[in-house]
């Protein structure tokens, strides 16, 4: 009985001085963007390996990761879509890009294995909006000379939820496609004229390897890990490139983000001769006069030093790191803006 | 306890004197309240069951109501135009009700016309026509189905059930059913493999165990001697369990269809893996659609308008009315039956 006691009371002793301990470290709260979870995590274990403090990120996605920086419940939103002017003014938030990524095209075609196929981002808006049906249509063989399509319908693949990968899909198509533009527009959701919806980046990569001769779009780092067959595109010079690290690096360090106010920038249809024209940038939000100047600060600390020192765990992971240029531009930003 | 002969200890100052109770001093001395206290308990306990009562249809007016406050900003920018509106456009901020209701009844359609005829033929083995030994294992193993959770009947849906459709059934049912006069319009299609009919399908395959389990319990429920008496005058076995059995247990049966179709209009999961999740509406089994479960998890954490998220709370609301008029359906239909003159 004196054991026991002895013993429970010791218990009750250093559960109260662990958590003593973990009130006392930093910790950082942050929501939103499904597609940059892995990364954050790799990120925060890393980060607070090295200083103890911790970060607590809950992938919510894009639109509850806005909504719950504006309620002010966490200390840094994340986004896949940048947010207007307008709108950051009008709730004191300021942003900034902290990783790039990007979306893929990824088929499943009897025969054609990744960057076998070619397509040029007109063709790829008719495919989705039900004008080229067919495999075999003259528009695509223009492109494939030498690769066997069959003559079986395509199956459009696309999000069923609203997503940051669609906001920029879509983004893309509306910029090469006037018929997309007038027809469809762009948004994180959309009505598609034709094809299945997929739950998630998992769900859409779920249906094309179910269904064949299908076609879908997914974030760059999920086609890389699971050995998706992608397709080439034609970038904004006229050149096919095919979705590498480089020809990410190449569209984001050919942005001109120097001009973008607040940053405001979709990287889509980037110049450059090796761009990819599907690149995309994650923002993260913050309040310019945030209640808690500290947690605020502890917030920008650890970004300075994901973005300094992240490169190695964004490449590991298949994300692409932002240029040495724009983490200066961002660095002077957060001067500027943050209190 | 009264009338019989008890001891009262009277005790003074002097000396304890004990005598026999008198009945009506055995009843008023002791316990002078004992009726009034079981009478209270009484009333406390028919307060606290008929306040669960109430607490249930409290929850259930409150739900609705708040589903019908949730969706008002729609009703009223749509108006009923909601109702038979196959737009869902969120960039342009036009939504209608119309594809994901269709997808509901049309895919709860598909699962009980396939279902109830299985569930049947499976009540009927076990009850008649199953030797003793194998009837408890297999009923043991329908039950196991009911256990599984959605989410793997959607996984399963996809993973084995889309490509033996879209490789196996679908090109016949496209090639033979899709030529006939009429009806033809249904079966017409590519054989994608995700659609209407392979969401009938799984659908049915969930709610089977449920159907069969209360139509199993209730032909159990038939007394031997009506069944044997009709087995005497020379009826088959199919006449007995068509003309004695279904009729004397028609209350529980329909009641276990009804109970099926509730989860067939409401599951979610496993219609979002095989139905395709398209806003389009289309006359043929094969092509994908919508289901008002699977547009609401879809799309609600990342609904970023106000006219957005009312959309999805009154797809919610309708849902709700639906199964309230599916019910009433199944109520009426089982007055009729019962005014007919058979068992109620």
């Amino acid at each position: 009985m004196n054991f026991r006691t002895c013993l429970a009371k010791g218990t009750i002793v250093a559960v109260g001085l662990g958590f003593a301990c973990a009130v006392s470290a930093a910790e950082i709260t942050g929501a939103g963007s499904t597609f940059v979870y892995p990364l954050l995590a790799k990120w925060s274990s890393d980060y607070s390996a090295k200083t103890g403090s911790k970060i607590n990120y809950q992938s919510i996605g894009s639109g509850g990761g806005i909504a719950q920086i504006k309620a002010g419940t966490v200390d840094f939103g994340a986004s896949d879509a940048p947010m207007k002017t307008e709108d950051l003014a009008q709730a004191g938030l300021t942003q900034f890009p902290v990783v790039i990524g990007g979306v893929v095209p990824v088929i499943n075609v009897a025969g054609v294995d990744a960057g076998k196929l070619k397509l040029t981002g007109p063709v790829l808006a008719d495919i989705y909006l039900g004008k080229i049906t067919k495999w075999n249509d003259p528009a695509i063989t223009a492109l494939n000379a030498g690769v066997k399509l069959p003559e079986a319908t395509i199956n459009v693949v696309h999000r069923s939820d609203g997503s940051g990968t669609t906001f920029n899909f879509v983004n893309y198509l509306a910029k090469i496609s006037p018929d997309w533009k007038t027809k469809v527009g762009e948004g994180t959701s959309v009505q598609w004229p034709v094809g299945v919806g997929g739950k998630g980046n998992e769900g859409v990569a779920g249906f094309v390897k179910q269904l064949k001769n299908s076609i879908g779009y997914v974030e760059l780092a999920y086609a890389l890990q699971s050995k998706m067959a992608y397709v080439g595109l034609k970038n904004h010079e006229g050149k096919f490139v095919m979705p590498t690290l480089e020809s990410f690096q190449a569209a984001a360090a050919s942005a001109e983000w120097a001009k973008a106010k607040d940053f405001y920038l979709v990287v889509t249809d980037a110049p450059g001769a090796e761009s990819w024209p599907i690149a995309a940038s994650v923002f993260v939000i913050m309040y310019k006069q945030p209640k808690d100047p500290m947690r605020s600060k502890a917030t920008i600390d650890f970004f300075k030093w994901a973005l300094e020192n992240g490169q190695p765990q964004a490449k590991s992971l298949d994300y692409v790191a932002l240029p040495t240029a724009l983490v200066g531009q961002i660095e002077r930003h957060w001067q500027a803006q943050i209190q | 306890m009264r009338g019989t002969p008890h001891l009262i200890i009277v005790s003074s100052n002097i000396k304890t004197i004990a005598r026999p109770a008198l009945a009506e001093e055995k009843y008023h001395s002791k316990k002078p309240d004992r009726s009034q206290f079981d009478a209270r308990a009484d009333r406390i306990f028919r307060w606290f069951v008929a306040g669960a009562a109430t607490l249930v249809l409290v929850v259930l007016a409150a739900s609705g109501v708040s589903m019908l406050w949730g969706g008002r900003l729609a009703f009223e920018t749509f108006g009923w135009h909601f109702l038979f509106s196959s737009d869902w456009d969120a960039v342009n901020k036009n939504f209608g009700a119309f594809v994901p209701v269709y997808g509901t009844l049309v895919s709860a359609t598909i699962a009980m016309l396939v279902a109830v005829p299985v569930s049947f033929g499976i009540a009927f083995f076990l009850t008649e026509v199953a030797p003793y030994w194998l009837r408890t294992p297999v009923a043991a193993a329908v039950e196991l189905l009911a256990g599984v959770p959605s989410i793997i009947y959607g996984m399963w849906g996809l993973f084995v059930f889309v490509p033996f459709m879209a490789d196996n059934v679908l090109p016949w049912v496209n090639e033979n059913l899709g030529e006939l006069p009429w009806i033809g319009a249904l079966f017409q299609g590519p054989p994608l493999g995700i659609g209407m009919l392979t969401a009938g399908i799984v659908l049915a395959i969930m709610v089977i165990p449920f159907i069969s389990s209360i139509m199993r319990d209730v032909f159990l429920s038939v007394p031997r001697g009506l069944k044997e008496s009709a087995y005497s005058l020379g009826a088959t076995t199919w006449e007995v369990v068509w003309d004695i059995v279904l009729p004397y247990t028609r209350t529980a049966v329909v009641g276990g269809i009804f109970l099926g179709l509730g989860r067939a209009l409401g599951e979610t999961m496993a219609v979002t893996f095989v139905l395709g999740n398209a806003h389009q509406l289309s006359a043929s089994l094969l092509m994908p659609g919508n289901s008002i479960a699977a547009t609401i998890a879809n799309e609600f954490t990342e609904a970023d308008s106000d006219i957005y998220l009312s959309s999805l709370v009154a797809l919610g609301f309708l849902l709700f009315v639906v199964t309230f008029v599916v019910l009433v359906i199944a109520r009426l239909m089982l007055r009729s039956t019962a005014a007919e003159g058979g068992r109620a």
